[in-house]
């Protein structure tokens, strides 16, 4: 038997630990892939990982059992945000929602407000300016961007390398000045009106985001220098939370996570949304499944974030509307109806379903997000039998964003 | 797609909607839908279940839960509707059909207090904890009321004057500046 471990092929039967056998005497039985746990019997030792943990962006706590240093159980809480907006869209018109669907996740604000705004258009049936499209795709595209720069952050932190983090956070602090420029606010946006987007782009910005897609280049040769050319790295990741093709289904697995195993499943490949139909996007996969395999499928996903954002700065219209023309939006009444619009956020699948009664308020917004079943049933699943210092890499290799799960 | 739709009301009875080129609904009856899902999950590919969620209609005395499932090779999202009763508020769970269904049972348990009988974990708290009120997702559920209930109001900051504040507080040996005297004095 053959394992390629940190890049060091290692020949298990002819070295030395060819008879070694772990002793799991004193670890508990498993019975139907589940460990069978008796607290009473004073093994187990119940520690609590958060609710503030600097791996996650967002406040989540997971309650875990272990045996030694080996996790033998995990349960995820969640209710440490204290918000309820799918509840305070109820009391607000259509056009003062949009405002606060934004905080729904904090590091990619933007696909948030792309599905509130299109669902609202969809059931009023607003046909968009062609510019507006194009301004969507490149703010989409670059919140995705900016949401991996961070990611790649955490992925290193939490296995301790700290310099990464500081890198690629600085570095999106540049992409978070371009937002500024663009739409008025840093972190938050509030850019995509339903019936377009806010504001034309400033001059020279297409100038100044080329310039930055250079220095972007240069620092990720870096960050793939250090990170995925490390044997600790490699040696941590590989191997760790293996995601299956069997369990992409049965835990309704979207994005990185799933594409790392390789399923096939990018929304903006299967259903085209704005204008990512007229742009050159390739489905990034992997095979192992692991949380090596998912980094580098997101690694490859930001440079095509790049490739991408480039593409589209090429061919931005000059001219053109930029908002289609829409009723007062005060005393807006939608027609009654229902629908789903969705994106691909750097979680996965990101949709909003929205339930119009015909009135000027929404009978119902329900955001779907990525991390509801990555950060609870597949992380209670993939955290047992690994090391407690490992759980900070596996919880950020699943990129949770528990804002996402608690809107 | 249509050919689908037509298979399935061969079977039962159901009332399908287009609301997109990649986007279906369907209204079916409640002792349908495990027939339903698992014919769909099983034959006809639709294997990824988005979400689970309910909609409250309190005027019309029913909730409408919407299962959403996605088929990777047609590529197309399927919305499936049911309505149940608002005052009995409880539905077969499908726990066996996705393994992360158990997470929408138990956030409507707590948020909008439909029971689903059986499925795991679905008596545990989700966000809430000592929730005493009724679920707080359903409609008539006043938040207005229950804020005034439960906290207070917190009185004012006292405010002070800036000036007089620094004066007082970091340069105690303040010396007035000189007043300059404007020209028509």
């Amino acid at each position: 038997m053959e394992l390629k471990y940190g890049g060091i092929m290692i020949n298990i039967s002819e070295s030395k630990y060819k008879n070694f056998k772990a002793d799991r005497s004193k670890y508990p039985e498993m019975k139907n892939g589940k460990p069978i746990i008796d607290l009473e019997s004073h093994k187990f030792t119940k520690i609590w990982q958060g609710p503030q943990h600097p791996g996650v962006t967002g406040n989540m706590a997971i309650e875990l059992t272990i045996n030694g240093d080996e996790i033998v159980d995990a349960k995820t809480h969640m209710g440490y945000l204290h918000r309820g907006f799918e509840k305070l869209l109820e009391r607000r018109k259509y056009i003062q929602g949009f405002t606060i669907v934004n905080r729904i996740c904090v590091p990619e604000p933007d696909t948030n407000e792309y599905c509130y705004s299109t669902a609202v258009e969809d059931l009023a049936g607003i046909e968009i300016p062609e510019k507006a499209k194009w301004i969507r795709t490149l703010n989409l595209e670059m919140s995705r961007l900016g949401s991996f720069l961070l990611w790649i952050g955490g992925q290193a932190g939490s296995l301790g390398m700290g310099t990464i983090s500081q890198w690629t956070i600085g570095m999106r602090d540049f992409w978070l000045d371009l937002f500024e420029e663009m739409t008025g606010g840093r972190v938050y946006h509030m850019y995509m009106i339903p019936g377009g987007v806010r504001k034309n782009l400033p001059a020279g910005f297409k100038a100044k985001a080329k310039d930055l897609i250079v220095e972007t280049r240069e620092l990720l040769y870096d960050v793939e220098k250090s990170f995925f050319n490390n044997a600790i790295i490699k040696s941590r990741l590989k191997g760790l939370g293996i995601i299956t093709s069997e369990m992409v289904d049965e835990y309704g697995i979207v994005g990185p996570n799933a594409r790392g195993s390789g399923k096939e499943y990018d929304v903006r490949i299967n259903n085209p949304y704005v204008k990512y139909a007229e742009l050159d996007v390739k489905m990034i996969t992997g095979t192992v499944g692991d949380a090596y395999a998912r980094a580098e499928v997101r690694y490859k996903e930001l440079h095509q974030s790049l490739d991408l954002i480039s593409q589209i700065l090429d061919k931005i219209p000059e001219k053109g509307e930029i908002q289609a023309k829409l009723p007062n939006v005060l005393h807006w009444k939608i027609p009654a109806g229902q629908t789903y619009v969705k994106a691909e956020s750097t979680r996965g699948e990101h949709g909003f379903y929205m339930v119009s009664d015909g009135s000027k308020y929404p009978r119902r917004v329900f955001a779907r997000g990525a991390s509801y079943t990555h950060a609870i049933s597949v992380l209670e699943k993939l955290a047992v039998n690994i090391s407690i210092s490992d759980l900070a890499g596996l919880m950020v290799s699943l990129h949770t964003c528990p804002p996402e799960i608690e809107r | 797609m249509e050919q689908i739709l037509n298979s399935i009301k061969e079977k039962i009875e159901i009332k399908s909607i287009k609301q997109r080129d990649d986007l279906y609904f369907i209204n079916v009856k409640e002792e349908h839908i495990i027939f339903l899902l698992s014919y769909l999950k099983e034959q006809k590919g639709f294997t990824h279940l988005a979400f689970l969620q309910a909609v409250d209609f309190n005027e019309y005395n029913m909730f409408q839960l919407t299962y959403m499932l996605y088929n990777y090779d047609m590529k197309v999202n399927l919305g499936i509707k049911v309505i149940i009763d608002r005052e009995k508020s409880e539905m077969t769970s499908i726990h066996k059909l996705w393994k992360h269904a158990w997470q929408y049972q138990r956030e409507l348990h707590e948020l909008f207090g439909i029971n689903f009988p059986n499925s795991p974990h679905v008596d545990e708290s989700f966000v809430l904890e000592g929730w005493e009120e009724i679920p707080p997702m359903r409609r008539d559920f006043d938040t207005l009321e229950y804020s005034n209930k439960t906290f207070y109001q917190r009185p004012g900051r006292s405010t002070t004057d800036p000036k007089e504040y620094m004066k007082e507080k970091l340069y105690k040996n303040f010396v007035e500046p000189p007043k300059i005297r404007k020209e028509n004095d």
